[in-house]
């Protein structure tokens, strides 16, 4: 069946539908190659430290140690510092880091080797907490990263000398795990005259140019395969350099190929996670209970490397005020080393803690204000030709007013409030209420990344029996890309959306087309695809073989300053709007969710079924780090190390959501659509936890908001009561 | 030496009582539909029949299928009831990144087989062992209740 492409938005069937469904789509685990063995990894067991002597056991014939005296170039994991080593060789700084690899065919024997190696270790006082980090943040090597930005200190402190009230409020947000269901994987395959790595990753090219610099090679003496990917979510972003690194680095060194799957449990101690955030607010009130001023502090944890922490930052605070125009706001902000495992990329990126964080502490405004939650957040509701909190411009219509308008119909809202206020006097042990969020995403790289540091770069191959193929570096990690960039191309041609082919990335074949990453693939690859294929189509010649490559273009706005951290942060905002209706069991302190709706705004969608499954999905995720999901650490180790103890949601933790996607096209996107993946995760927490406010009647100033933490609630509000 | 039916076939294998079904399934014998999220039993991506009940693999001793039954995914690629399945997967669009998919088709088979129609809740009650990370599992509820109407009268059969 040929199917012509009338409308955009109509879904087509996956393009890696079939595969999928039968299990027969081999993932990096389901690969053998020749000659292929499996490396395990030696893990530091102390916090910090300096490695005084290692000390190998005696390795069984086949059997082979690789380690930092192995690498050819220098030993750090190219990511942004130079800070990450690919083996320890010197001092370690959290429990978990690679210090060596065993090498040999069976992982049960390579398991009891790994038992056999002894370290000798100076032990130092390691910063266990953020916290401990907070307090010494002025020592040197503990503020990994730092800015600030906003009104004069000066000038806000005038105004709070004036302002009726100063309210201060602190919240914390802990970690979050990707728990993609596909474990970490990759595999260095060894030829003479080049190592291929191959394996489950979002970026290529930030493998490729890790593996050069490790390897000290040329560009054509690696390349980087992408294998199905079983879900990333950030996860899949940076880590994956690391174990490029390892697999190459040993199988150039045992000139086998070289295979590295962690299993669950590795997979959750040891890989990057979303970072726990403190953040300050001090906010100036007058006697109704209006915003005067806003200081805000984020610290981030960055755990022991910087990796991109430091652009993680810059998303957190460049959403710190969230969708709100706040009269004279400041900000800064800094990420903090502490000896844990190092944390990264997570849908949002930084932007999750934030909107937790602004929208609690709008709505414990509200109450001292005397005013719905809801009205009081949508008096201060940016709006088209709004100045940003760094004096961009938000020159797009904003259709926020609309969405919310809708979901209070479609909630009833208002009739709900007086009914759970009932239905809760009525009740003693199960409370009902309802809450809302308010936000919105900025797509693509911060500032200038896209000209400055991506230059992406999209090819079109047409065959000689006129098949077109996208070349592009950009991975399908199930967020369904090859569906969705495939269609854009093959409605631009005109050609049925089956014969558009779209293989799994290799370096090889095709050029940097940037990571698959900050909800840029549809936006700005998606555009660069549009343009590529008009341009195919103009020149289109029958049965000829041809090749046409599009080049990123600026549309220069305000220019982006990221010292004075100025200017327009991003090209557009996507936008959204949850409404979430939960019952709390105050016994048990569980919350159970009842209905859950959800607007958003993308600019124009490219398949309703991915759109619709990246709501769905991404909610989930967002609504359980608001209340489920809680990982801790403790002197250094994670505490959580299987699925079960982590907590994600179940298909009984889930209920329906009624979605709707606005139509808003954006100029300057492929038939208009803008960043979808990461905004349908960030309302979930602070959704959640606006409903068990209105549930408990109690201000909450964390999440995950556990059954712990709603029992420890209740007991100090009974006891504040008498 | 441990005697078996995989997908169909008499296996004999001398592989240790204690090693684990999956790995044999999967090592021995390329079967790679089913997929090690865990291996501990809580994902479910390695769904599999054993005498028709859906077990985790990873948690089955090869020690304990002595004359057992057992059915990978590859080992109902071919019925009827797989191709609804698998139509209902792509139409309700249940399939994201396609790791937990197999495994979750399993359980989807084994619910409708006991309840060909079954509520909204018992369907996410039946896959409640199955780990998803993508979807948020509604459009899976979505996909197997559209294969209990298209295969309407399919899976009473068995």
């Amino acid at each position: 069946m040929d199917v012509k492409l009338k409308n955009i938005s109509t879904s087509v069937p996956k393009k890696d539908h079939k595969g999928k469904v039968s299990g027969q789509l081999a993932y990096i685990s389901d690969v053998k190659v020749e000659n292929m063995v499996y490396g395990v990894l030696y893990r530091s067991q102390v916090a910090y430290g300096k490695i005084k002597s290692i000390q190998l056991p005696d390795l069984p014939e086949g059997y082979e140690a690789v380690g930092a005296e192995n690498i050819p170039g220098p030993n750090y994991v190219k990511i942004i510092k130079e800070d990450q080593p690919i083996f320890a060789n010197e001092w370690v700084n959290y429990i978990g880091e690679p210090i060596l690899m065993l090498i040999g065919k069976d992982l049960d024997i390579l398991y009891g080797l790994l038992d056999e190696v002894k370290i000798e270790m100076e032990e130092h006082q390691a910063i266990y907490t953020l916290d401990e980090a907070i307090k010494q943040k002025s020592t040197t090597g503990v503020t990994l990263a730092n800015y600030e930005f906003g009104e004069s200190l000066e000038s806000i402190s005038a105004i709070e000398q004036g302002a009726y009230q100063i309210i201060e409020e602190e919240y914390d947000t802990g970690y979050q795990e990707h728990v993609y269901l596909e474990p970490q994987g990759m595999l260095g395959i060894y030829k003479e005259d080049e190592i291929v790595v191959q394996g489950s990753m979002q970026c290529l090219y930030y493998i490729k140019n890790a593996l050069i610099t490790a390897l000290a090679c040329g560009d054509d003496d690696v390349s980087v395969v992408q294998s199905p990917t079983g879900g990333g979510f950030g996860g899949k972003e940076e880590f994956p350099s690391m174990m490029a690194c390892h697999v190459a680095v040993a199988a150039k060194a045992v000139k086998k190929s070289v295979m590295l799957v962690f299993d669950r449990s590795e997979d959750m101690v040891v890989t990057t996670k979303r970072h726990p955030a403190k953040l300050k607010y001090r906010t100036a009130l007058d006697k109704e209970g209006n915003i005067l001023s806003m200081c805000v502090e984020v610290f981030l944890d960055g755990g022991a490397n910087v990796g991109l922490s430091s652009v993680v930052l810059q998303r957190a605070l460049l959403n710190s005020a969230g969708v709100y125009k706040i009269p004279h706001f400041h900000a800064k902000g800094y990420v903090l080393k502490t000896n844990t495992v190092p944390n990264g990329a997570f849908r949002g990126f930084g932007a999750p803690q934030s909107f937790a964080g602004i929208e609690s502490h709008i709505a414990h405004l509200s109450k001292l204000a005397n005013i719905d939650p809801l009205e009081y957040k949508r008096k201060y509701l940016v709006k088209q030709g709004d100045p940003t909190i760094t004096k961009g411009n938000f020159r797009d219509p904003i259709l926020m007013e609309d969405m919310i308008e809708d979901l209070l119909n479609a909630s009833d809202y208002k009739k709900k409030k007086v009914e759970f206020e009932t239905f809760n006097q009525q009740n003693l042990r199960y409370k009902k209420g309802i809450g809302t969020s308010l936000f919105l995403h900025g797509c693509g790289f911060t500032g200038s990344g896209e000209r400055d540091h991506i230059k992406a770069k999209v090819r079109l191959y047409k065959s000689k029996d006129d098949q077109v193929s996208l070349k592009i570096s950009n991975s399908d990690m199930g967020q369904g890309i090859f569906t969705t960039l495939s269609k854009i191309v093959a409605k631009e041609l005109d050609l049925p959306y089956e014969e558009v082919l779209y293989p799994y990335p290799d370096t090889k074949e095709v050029p940097d087309s940037g990571p698959t990453v900050a909800s840029r693939t549809t936006m700005i690859v998606g555009k660069l695809l549009e343009r590529a294929a008009k341009k195919l189509k103009a020149q289109w010649q029958h049965g000829v073989e041809q090749e046409v490559t599009e080049d990123y273009v600026h549309r220069e706005m305000i220019p982006w300053d990221e010292k004075t951290f100025t200017g327009d942060a991003y090209p557009a905002y996507s936008w959204g709007v949850n409404f979430v209706e939960v019952e709390v069991d105050t016994l048990t302190g569980n919350v159970k969710l009842e209905k859950v709706y959800a607007n958003y705004e993308v600019g124009k969608v490219i398949d309703d079924r991915v759109m619709k499954g990246q709501i769905d999905g991404g909610l989930a995720q967002g609504l359980a780090y608001g209340y489920l999901e809680k990982m801790t650490s403790k002197e250094g180790r994670i505490q959580q190390k299987s699925i079960t103890d982590y907590g994600p949601p179940t298909s009984m933790d889930v209920v329906t959501i009624q979605s709707k996607v606005f139509d808003n096209p954006y100029a300057d996107g492929p038939y208009g659509a803008k960043g979808a993946g990461e905004l349908t995760l960030i309302g979930g927490a602070p959704a959640v936890q606006s409903a068990i406010e209105n549930a408990l009647q109690t201000p909450f100033r964390q999440i995950p908001i556990t059954p712990e933490v709603i029992i420890e609630s209740l007991w100090t509000r009974e006891g504040e009561e008498g | 030496m441990i005697k078996f039916t995989l997908n169909g076939r008499k296996i004999d294998t001398d592989a240790p009582p204690t090693a684990r079904l999956l790995d044999l399934i999967r090592e021995d014998f390329n079967l790679i539909g089913t997929k090690e999220g865990c291996g501990e039993g809580e994902c479910g991506a390695c769904s599999v029949f054993v005498n028709n009940l859906l077990q985790n693999s990873c948690l089955v001793p090869i020690g304990s299928i002595e004359g057992a039954d057992v059915v990978t995914i590859e080992g109902i690629m071919e019925s009827e009831q797989f191709k609804v399945l698998d139509e209902s997967y792509s139409e309700a669009g249940g399939v994201q990144c396609g790791y937990c998919i197999p495994g979750m088709v399993m359980a989807s088979a084994a619910l409708l087989s006991q309840n060909p129609h079954p509520s909204e809740d018992e369907i996410r009650e039946g896959i409640s062992g199955n780990l998803c990370r993508c979807t948020g599992y509604n459009m899976i509820v979505d996909a197997i209740n559209l294969a209990a109407k298209k295969g309407d009268g399919l899976w009473q059969k068995k």
